[in-house]
């Protein structure tokens, strides 16, 4: 039989992109062009880490190991371990005075980063809008995006402390908001918000029934002041999502665990795609966050009595070099202003590794308001810190004289 | 008494932070670091600066042993007046009094093997008090006072993490 042939037809179709549009919209992240130029340089000392410097507690990882040894490598509930959901309750009512039931308003995620996205997704609908501060973590809006949402940003001040206000929030309020989305203690700024300042925002959502997204994976790196569990604020634990991790308090960045705490009927909305998409976090990472919760307190308080100590010294390291910066209260961040150098956050970064050695991140990768700044890590060693404080000075100065 | 924990707790870690930097560190007055540093040196609590040396890695002549020392404890005294009797040589490094099946821990240094072999048996087996002393040469050292000798490995990090 001759083989069938059909008249060449050719369709003329317009060029389109393989990539959808979506995810052409967002865009790349600033800080890999960075991680691309480090590279190739040596001898570079990084304050552009966003993790600790500290190995995870070695009787959390034993306790990984000792689980692994004993074969327990299957799927969790969709939930989570049901004992490390108890041990959370345990430790959110502990600290913060929250309650939560531990079968139905905690989920355990691959990282606070899941849960960030899948509480964004469970409630966003096309053409919702967000209102999130300026500058901030650079997942918040490509997350929005990705969720079918719109971002709108929130300029915070230094004069401020780079809190977000509760006033310009209300300004930029209209029939499509769906929830504000705040982290704090923040990345990159280091700011922290008072409980007066949050019950602000607090009134806010309320008044104008907002869902509010509260990231508070920094909740134990606090400094000289208190952290206040937005959850905690009366009313509000009915509309927060309630998100957390690990990673920063307990060194645990690549176990991938977090979680996420709402009420039932949003925790059952985020373990739809949850369980769809992810299934359950990593088993022996979940394990060891219970053995962390259980008796990893003692090493908090010593990290972050560390981290304090390192906080100060790079403070008051920037500012004896000419620089301006507010005393960050949280996180292991500080965010100096660089303007007196005549440069832009993205020169000052590119020369300060190029010509110093000395890798911060420009304060541009984290929204339009962190121009004319850079983000300092100080989680890194004593010994690094007064290094790159010396290399920085002799930086500056060159720039500043010029 | 927290404060003082961490001036403390810094020196330990690097002795040689200077009082201008722990008063950074800490977020305290200069001259109330320094004082409190001079009255721990007074009461003892501060008793020496030292750097932690690696011997093995620069090949220096030196051979340790840990000796199990038994003692009939003597009146009034008790374990004491032995335990002081051998620390006074320079070559007992440290001497503790322990529990289990014998007394005293001592610690020696000396050139080589015959050395130490020597001060065992001629300067701290005849100790009145001594009965019996069991000697362990140290073979290998893995970790002293906290800090691990031959390097742990660099942890690798990314350098750059959003």
């Amino acid at each position: 039989m001759s083989a069938i042939r059909f008249p060449s037809r050719a369709v003329q179709r317009p060029r389109r992109s393989v990539i959808s549009d979506r995810v052409n919209s967002i865009p790349a992240s600033g800080i890999r062009r960075f991680f691309d130029l480090l590279a190739t340089i040596d001898g570079v000392i990084s304050l552009g880490v966003g993790e600790p410097d500290f190995v995870t507690p070695w009787h959390i990882r034993e306790s990984a190991i000792y689980s692994v040894e004993r074969g327990q490598t299957m799927y969790t509930s969709n939930y989570g371990l049901i004992e490390l959901r108890i041990e959370l309750a345990k430790h959110l009512a502990r600290l913060y005075g929250v309650e939560y039931d531990p079968r139905t308003e905690l989920v355990i995620t691959a990282g606070v980063s899941e849960a960030l996205d899948i509480a964004i997704r469970a409630i966003v609908n096309p053409g919702d809008e967000i209102i999130i501060p300026d500058p901030t973590y650079v997942s918040y809006g490509p997350c929005v995006v990705m969720a079918g949402g719109v971002v709108v940003p929130v300029p915070t001040f230094v004069e401020n402390d780079f809190k977000v206000s509760a006033e310009e929030i209300e300004k930029r309020i209209n029939n499509r908001t769906k929830a504000i989305l705040i982290g704090y203690p923040n990345n990159p700024t280091g700011a922290v918000m008072a409980r007066e300042d949050l019950k602000g925002i607090a009134d806010v959502a309320a008044r104008h029934d907002l869902i509010v997204i509260s990231d508070e994976i920094y909740d134990r790196l606090v400094y000289d002041t208190e952290h206040t569990c937005f959850a905690s604020l009366p009313g509000m634990k009915e509309r927060t999502i309630l998100l957390g991790g690990f990673s920063k308090s307990y060194a645990m960045t690549g176990w991938r665990v977090g979680y996420a705490a709402a009420p039932a009927e949003i925790l059952e909305a985020m373990l739809k795609i949850h369980q769809y998409v992810l299934m359950c976090a990593s088993t022996s990472g979940q394990k060891a966050a219970t053995e962390a919760l259980r008796n990893g307190e003692e090493s908090v308080q010593r990290m972050v009595r560390e981290y304090n100590q390192r906080r100060r010294v790079m403070h008051r390291g920037l500012i004896d070099i000419g620089l301006s910066c507010f005393e960050p209260k949280g996180a292991f961040y500080a965010f100096p202003n660089i303007e007196v150098t005549g440069l832009s956050s993205d020169e000052f970064a590119e020369r300060l590794l190029m010509e110093e050695k000395v890798a911060v991140v420009p304060g541009t990768a984290f929204g339009q308001r962190g121009s004319g700044h850079v983000r300092c890590c100080y989680a890194t060693s004593m010994k690094n810190i007064n290094e790159a404080l010396v290399r920085m000075k002799r930086f500056v100065d060159r720039y500043v004289r010029r | 008494m927290r404060k003082v924990k961490d001036i403390l707790e810094i020196l330990e870690r690097d002795a040689r932070t200077t009082p201008e930097q722990i008063a950074v560190m800490l977020d305290l007055p200069v001259d109330e670091v320094r004082q409190t540093i001079d009255q721990l040196e007074r009461d003892k609590v501060l008793l020496k600066y030292k750097a932690v040396i690696n011997w093995d890695k620069i090949g220096g002549e030196m051979v340790i042993a840990l000796i199990e020392v038994k003692v009939s404890p003597q009146r009034e005294v008790g374990f004491g007046a032995v335990a002081e009797r051998i620390y006074r040589y320079p070559e007992a490094r440290s001497v503790y009094l322990v529990s289990g099946t014998y007394d005293l821990s001592v610690q020696v240094v000396g050139k080589t093997m015959k050395d130490v072999a020597d001060f065992v048996a001629r300067k701290l087996a005849p100790i009145e008090g001594v009965q019996g002393t069991v000697t362990h040469f140290l073979l290998q050292r893995y970790k002293e006072d906290g800090d691990i000798l031959n390097g742990e490995e660099e942890i690798e990090r990314l350098p750059i993490t959003p």
